[in-house]
């Protein structure tokens, strides 16, 4: 997943706890990213369509744009899930994080096609606790 | 959550290839799953086609392998994984449907490689194994699947 779909994902699951607008620098500390660089991209984003941006508010995904972000998010949520069933990890949320930018939707899409996720995903990802939740910790084989 | 940062240590390169293991262990398990769903009506060409796959896709486990041990971590055995594809398996596939999985197979192995490969050149990190040697090897396999995926194109063209 490249750049612009972890910020859209993480905008997302921002404007999902916020329950309104993501705040910039609430997303900069989310993406671990300094205010400039997350302004940047979101520059990018609403110049392609797919958030906008009001000042003092925050940013709001169009709905191309949640469509991107759920489409990440779910990706996301197959290498957490492959994680923890088919290799045992458990610090899956911060390996998931550093693999997301390396793993591919398609590449993902064939890791799915070996674990078992809900037909839901990814409506039942938890924001808060990172993590899908429908998905069993400790359910995985030995790491 | 960070953005885009390339492989920084030998457990996220262990990590990686092991993730390959694993995606050449799936393309081998549904190669014979194929087989065996759709035997009766391969022809010559496909049946040569799933079997060399298969072949390929044991060689590069194999050479993941070693990388993956010589970083001191563990391999994923196929024993563990062809149960799940097996589990998984959707039975409803005539040949065509077999040829088409066949390339997403190569199609998307070529990507994890090709990607893997930029984020380790991007990567200042140094290594447990020799990076010349660890590039070398992934290139050598992104350009089987390459191969591959041309191999299976030309296939699905002639039958058209």
């Amino acid at each position: 997943m490249n750049t612009a779909e972890q910020y859209l994902k993480a905008i997302y699951l921002v404007q999902q706890v916020e329950n309104g607008p993501a705040a910039t620098g609430r997303l900069a500390d989310s993406l671990d990213v300094s205010p400039a660089s997350a302004n940047e991209m979101i520059g990018k984003l609403e110049e392609r369509g797919l958030a906008d941006h009001e000042k003092y508010k925050g940013v709001t995904l169009t709905d191309e744009g949640i469509e991107r972000a759920r489409d990440s998010l779910q990706t996301y949520c197959i290498i957490e899930r492959f994680l923890v069933e088919v290799l045992g990890v458990e610090d899956f949320r911060t390996e998931a994080s550093q693999l997301e930018s390396v793993i591919d939707e398609t590449v993902a899409e064939r890791l799915d096609t070996i674990i078992d996720r809900e037909p839901q995903c990814p409506d039942c990802f938890a924001p808060d606790e990172d993590v899908c939740a429908l998905l069993d910790p400790d359910g995985g084989a030995a790491d | 959550m960070s953005v885009s940062q390339p492989v920084a240590s030998d457990h996220q390169l262990a990590r990686l290839l092991q993730i390959g293991m694993v995606l050449e262990e799936v393309v081998e398990a549904r190669a014979h799953q194929h087989y065996r769903s759709v035997s009766a009506d391969l022809d010559t060409e496909i049946e040569a086609l799933l079997e060399h796959a298969a072949e390929e896709s044991a060689d590069h486990r194999d050479r993941l392998a070693a990388l993956i041990d010589d970083l001191d971590a563990e391999r994923i055995p196929f024993e563990q994984i062809e149960p799940l594809v097996a589990d998984h398996y959707d039975r409803d596939r005539d040949t065509d449907g077999v040829l088409y999985d066949q390339l997403c197979n190569e199609e998307t192995a070529y990507k994890f490689y090709d990607d893997l490969i930029a984020a380790i050149e991007a990567s200042s990190a140094s290594f447990g194994i020799d990076r010349e040697h660890l590039v070398e090897t992934l290139s050598a396999i992104r350009e089987e699947e390459a191969d591959g995926a041309e191999e299976v194109t030309r296939l699905m063209e002639a039958r058209e």
